[in-house]
């Protein structure tokens, strides 16, 4: 659970794809509306990053977003995470997900200190 | 603080390639501060060449850890244990903890993740300057605080040169002539008189010049 969208690292963004996920929406307050001040700007700024980095890995930089809404936008919400779905099931599976289906391989685990 | 900036993906992905069991080593140090090289960079960097690799069908294992400063020995001893299970070690620290991983650990091939830039300040989050070149003979004190090996792209020591014009270096338009400022600077501090002190000549033997340089404390070693 997070408490604001501007203590989203950018490593967390790219576990999500480690772990499977074939797209990731971010969604934050309203700018201007930051709890934080500027907690989502920050994650703005984070989103960017990886959406670039997915874009250089050939991961598909579409598949990464980030939606700003405020609290009582429920059926805003609704139709953003659709409209999201839509978009993804539209690309497919990631490569990443394309490659363990067809290996049948699990996810590789990172090495535990 | 040592900046840097991190090397393209796709060249650290070719450096990387022959290996399929890999060390990600960040530092505690500089390259922290400076958003290039710590354990929030290891992240990213190991999540990165994963997510690479496997979508090229060429997964790779990566233990991911990160020094309170890859330039001290009692830090680097810290990886003995681990160094040798793993094929190479990528390093995202400034070029001297990459080399000292290297002397250390003679066996294992070390990788730079960062091109190491400059001793330099932040100006603001996410840019940062240069401010001392480590010139060995420090006149500071004679130039208002700003310094004319660094601050002057000719390294001038006896004021500023044609190429000065409004305050601005000829070598291109976003750069203050380093003279101007510290002339402005001596002027405003009622030190003018320092700009005839400077010394004939610099003494740049304390610098590169005479090849990589070692400092020896006879009091503390």
């Amino acid at each position: 659970m997070l408490p604001c969208t501007g203590r989203i690292e950018e490593s967390l963004l790219l576990k999500a794809f480690e772990n499977g996920a074939d797209g990731v929406m971010v969604i934050g307050c309203l700018e201007g509306d930051c709890h934080y001040v500027s907690g989502n700007i920050r994650a703005r700024a984070r989103v960017k990053r990886v959406y670039d980095i997915l874009e250089t890995i050939n991961i598909g930089a579409e598949r990464i977003r980030m939606y700003n809404l405020s609290a009582g936008e429920g059926a805003k919400f609704a139709g953003y995470a659709n409209e999201f779905v839509d978009q993804i099931e539209q690309l497919g599976p990631s490569p990443i997900n394309e490659r363990r289906s067809a290996d049948s391989k699990p996810a590789p685990q990172e090495e535990k200190t | 603080m040592i900046t840097g900036t991190p090397k393209p993906i796709e060249e650290i992905l070719e450096m990387v390639e022959p290996y399929d069991n890999i060390i990600v080593a960040g530092c505690h140090g500089c390259v922290t501060v400076c958003r290039v090289g710590g354990q929030k960079e290891v992240e990213v960097l190991s999540s990165t060449l994963r997510l690479a690799r496997e979508a090229a069908d060429s997964s790779i294992t990566i233990k991911e850890l990160s020094l309170e400063r890859q330039c001290d020995p009692e830090y680097v001893e810290s990886m003995r244990p681990v160094v040798e299970d793993y094929q190479a070690v990528l390093s995202i620290a400034c070029g001297a903890g990459i080399q000292f991983l290297a002397e250390k650990f003679p066996k294992t091939p070390l990788l730079p993740g960062i091109n190491t830039g400059f001793l330099g300040v932040t100006e603001r989050q996410g840019e940062w300057s240069e401010r001392c070149q480590g010139c060995g003979d420090c006149v500071l004190h004679l130039t208002g605080g700003i310094c004319p090996v660094t601050r002057c792209a000719k390294q001038l020591f006896h004021g500023p040169c044609g190429g000065s014009t409004g305050g601005i270096c000829e070598v291109d338009k976003d750069t203050l002539c380093g003279w101007q400022l510290i002339i402005d600077r001596l002027k405003a501090l009622d030190q003018m008189d320092n700009y005839g002190k400077l010394k004939p000549y610099k003494g740049w033997s304390a610098s590169r010049d005479g090849g990589p340089r070692r400092i020896i404390r006879e009091d503390m070693v």
